[in-house]
């Protein structure tokens, strides 16, 4: 019992820093990488487009990350990366 | 970090998580970092670190002709590797010595490595009889992939701590408002303040440099980091092929025929070049099946005089010298590419700039350093027992002592092992490698079972006295001793042991600087003053409060 307790104490007081990192090195990474093939919707060379991908995501990556620390709660951190994921899957869609 | 637990004052949030966001990425990789920090700028003076690690190479008073060694050579890699599908040799420059030259085995010889490389002599054209080493490009290659672990690792945690960096630059900046008016507030001698604004300093002093080499450094590994427009792009080898080709003046060996033809004098494909881009421009010589019919060669441009390192070359038809193409545009992307790596690299440079590189990554080292202590100065003053501190503190402690003093003897100790292991000593190079790594691994040791104040200590006068001796250890090995190289105007090797001496100062005065500080006295005086401990409490609180924008920082 008092183990349970533990734990749910745990998920309050950690679970949303743990939610956050996870946030920001995995679906952070996720969004800069569907960004990098977004891109190929462009109306440009494929190379170049590739490499355009390529050049921002990292700048993508350190927006998504700073992002998810900025912001209010662990909730708003995922909903702010989905919202932004979901045009760039649309683009990513139409090339893949 | 409190950020992640929900309620907190408005208004105050976003500096407060960026303080807690910066100082933890900062910390995680920190030691990573501050390797790749320091080994990366010694590895701006690469080319010269190699050429005093090779003392039997005399120095080069003058660039040797660049088409006349590209000859020598060639004809030298036809007798080293006969029915290679590829080589390819850089020429010697103002700051190289030797040509180094890298080809595929032929396919006939089953069973042997896939690659073979060497170092040649421009003027004999023969192998150097130099002793075998690594020189500058070991700290070159362990600064983004590290050694005894897979390549791929290295660059992968590479790439991890580069993006640590990144974001902790980008979070520093927005906890740091007064940027300016920090940059010119300097509190000598006042404990962690003094540490915060040295930080300060150096960050705002190189932010710019910072941020470049950061990205750039990502830039330069991108397609392994970032994989996945290239994967959904292409689908065929043809159109990788297209990619490839925007980005590297290698060109790739086609179907041999199979008759044979000696290839065309490759001077005059130089000289052609020469003429194009000017002399010394040329930088390298890659060549495809070379002695067969269907033999291509390549005459790239050379780094020097133009901030790009996107590839600009001639190509030219083996067997009669004909110029078969002129290479020397890519799209935006890719000259956006070439101009980040290069920025990165520095290979641009003069000497000028070269130096000023140098320093400001320095400053960089710094930066990163001064970090990591802080960390502990900060955390010092909230530990509820400072006597008994916890073991994560003390992990810190004594990681921060072995990465950054140690780190100062370890690479020294490298030079050490260059003129102390004996010339023909098997597998020489590693283990002028290993001798690196143990001596690290032993400051570790070292840094774990002394006093923290004494390791410090210690091992800054250990890399102060390494590196001051060096000098007189290069006089006795070698027949090249300072006096000489003023008197032959040889800058390389006058250079190094000047620098030794500037760095081993370097570290006298961090010694001595360290040694003269008390912390306890501090608050001794404070507990004099105002007699209690919530006082000093208090008055704790208040410097803290005034120390900056991180107040409130777990």
């Amino acid at each position: 019992m008092t183990a349970m307790a533990g734990w749910i104490r745990w998920i309050r007081d950690f679970g949303p820093l743990v939610s956050r990192i996870a946030a920001a090195l995995f679906g952070g990474y996720a969004l800069a990488a569907l960004a990098s093939v977004a891109v190929l919707a462009l109306p440009m060379a494929k190379p170049q487009a590739v490499l355009t991908g390529m050049l921002a995501s990292f700048a993508i990556y350190a927006g998504a990350v700073i992002w998810v620390f900025a912001v209010r709660s662990a909730l708003r951190a995922w909903a702010g990366l989905l919202i932004v994921a979901a045009p760039l899957l649309a683009a990513a869609w139409s090339v893949w | 970090m409190k950020t992640a637990k929900a309620p907190r004052p408005a208004g105050q949030g976003i500096r407060q998580s960026m303080s807690g966001l910066h100082s933890w990425t900062g910390l995680l990789l920190g030691w990573i970092l501050y390797a790749m920090f320091l080994t990366g700028t010694v590895a701006y003076f690469k080319d010269e670190l190699s050429q005093w690690m090779r003392p039997e190479l005399a120095h080069q008073t003058e660039v040797p002709d660049p088409a006349s060694v590209a000859q020598r050579i060639a004809d030298e890699l036809a007798g080293v590797a006969p029915g290679s599908p590829q080589w390819s040799m850089r020429l010697p420059d103002a700051r190289n010595n030797s040509v180094y030259a890298f080809w595929r085995t032929a396919p006939r010889t089953p069973g042997q490595r896939g690659f073979g490389e060497g170092y040649f002599d421009p003027a004999t054209g023969r192998t150097v009889s130099a002793r075998d080493t690594m020189g500058g490009d070991f700290f070159y290659r362990f600064h983004f992939q590290f050694h005894y672990m897979p390549v791929l690792w290295g660059r992968w945690i590479a790439g991890a701590a580069a993006m640590f960096m990144l974001v902790a630059i980008v979070s520093g900046v927005i906890t740091h408002k007064k940027i300016f008016v920090d940059f010119f507030t300097f509190r000598w001698g006042k404990g962690q303040r003094s540490w915060l604004d040295a930080h300060n300093a150096l960050s705002v002093f190189g932010l710019p440099f910072h941020f470049m080499i950061t990205y750039t450094g990502l830039v330069t590994l991108m397609a392994l980091y970032m994989p996945w427009g290239e994967q959904a792009a292409f689908k065929s080898q043809a159109e990788r092929r297209q990619l490839t080709a925007e980005l590297s003046a290698f060109i790739q060996p086609g179907q041999p025929s199979g008759r044979s033809v000696p290839l065309a004098p490759v001077a005059d494909m130089v000289r052609q070049a020469e003429e194009r881009w000017g002399r010394d421009a040329v930088g390298r010589v890659t060549a495809t099946n070379p002695g067969d019919a269907a033999a291509r060669v390549a005459v790239a441009r050379g780094d020097a005089g133009r901030v790009s390192m996107s590839p600009q070359y001639l190509e030219f038809e083996g067997t009669t010298g004909r110029l078969v193409a002129v290479h020397e545009g890519v799209g935006p992307a890719a000259e956006t590419r070439g101009v980040l790596y290069a920025l990165h690299l520095g290979r641009f440079s003069d000497s000028v700039t070269r130096w000023l590189y140098f320093l400001v990554s320095l400053a960089g080292t710094a930066m990163v350093g001064t970090g990591l202590v802080m960390w502990i100065v900060k955390r010092r003053q909230k530990l509820p027992d400072p006597d008994r501190p916890h073991l994560g503190f003390r992990l810190v402690e004594r990681l921060n002592i072995a990465s950054i003093a140690g780190l100062s003897v370890a690479m020294t100790a490298f030079l050490w092992g260059n003129r102390l292991l004996p010339p023909g000593m098997a597998e020489r190079a590693a283990w002028e490698i290993h001798v690196f790594f143990i001596v690290w691994a032993l400051a570790l040791v070292h840094a774990v079972l002394r006093p923290v104040r004494k390791a410090w200590i210690e091992q800054l006068w250990a890399a102060a006295a390494l590196l001051a001796l060096l000098p007189l250890l290069n006089a006795l090995t070698t027949e090249r001793p300072l006096w000489h190289s003023l008197a032959d105007g040889d800058w390389v090797f006058a250079g190094m042991d000047l620098m030794c001496w500037a760095l081993a100062a370097l570290h006298a005065a961090l010694a001595i600087r360290t040694a003269r500080h008390r912390p306890k006295v501090r608050s001794g005086v404070q507990k004099t003053r105002s007699g209690g401990a919530s006082d000093r409490e208090a008055t704790d609180r208040e410097r803290m409060a005034g120390a900056l924008p991180r107040k409130g920082e777990a």
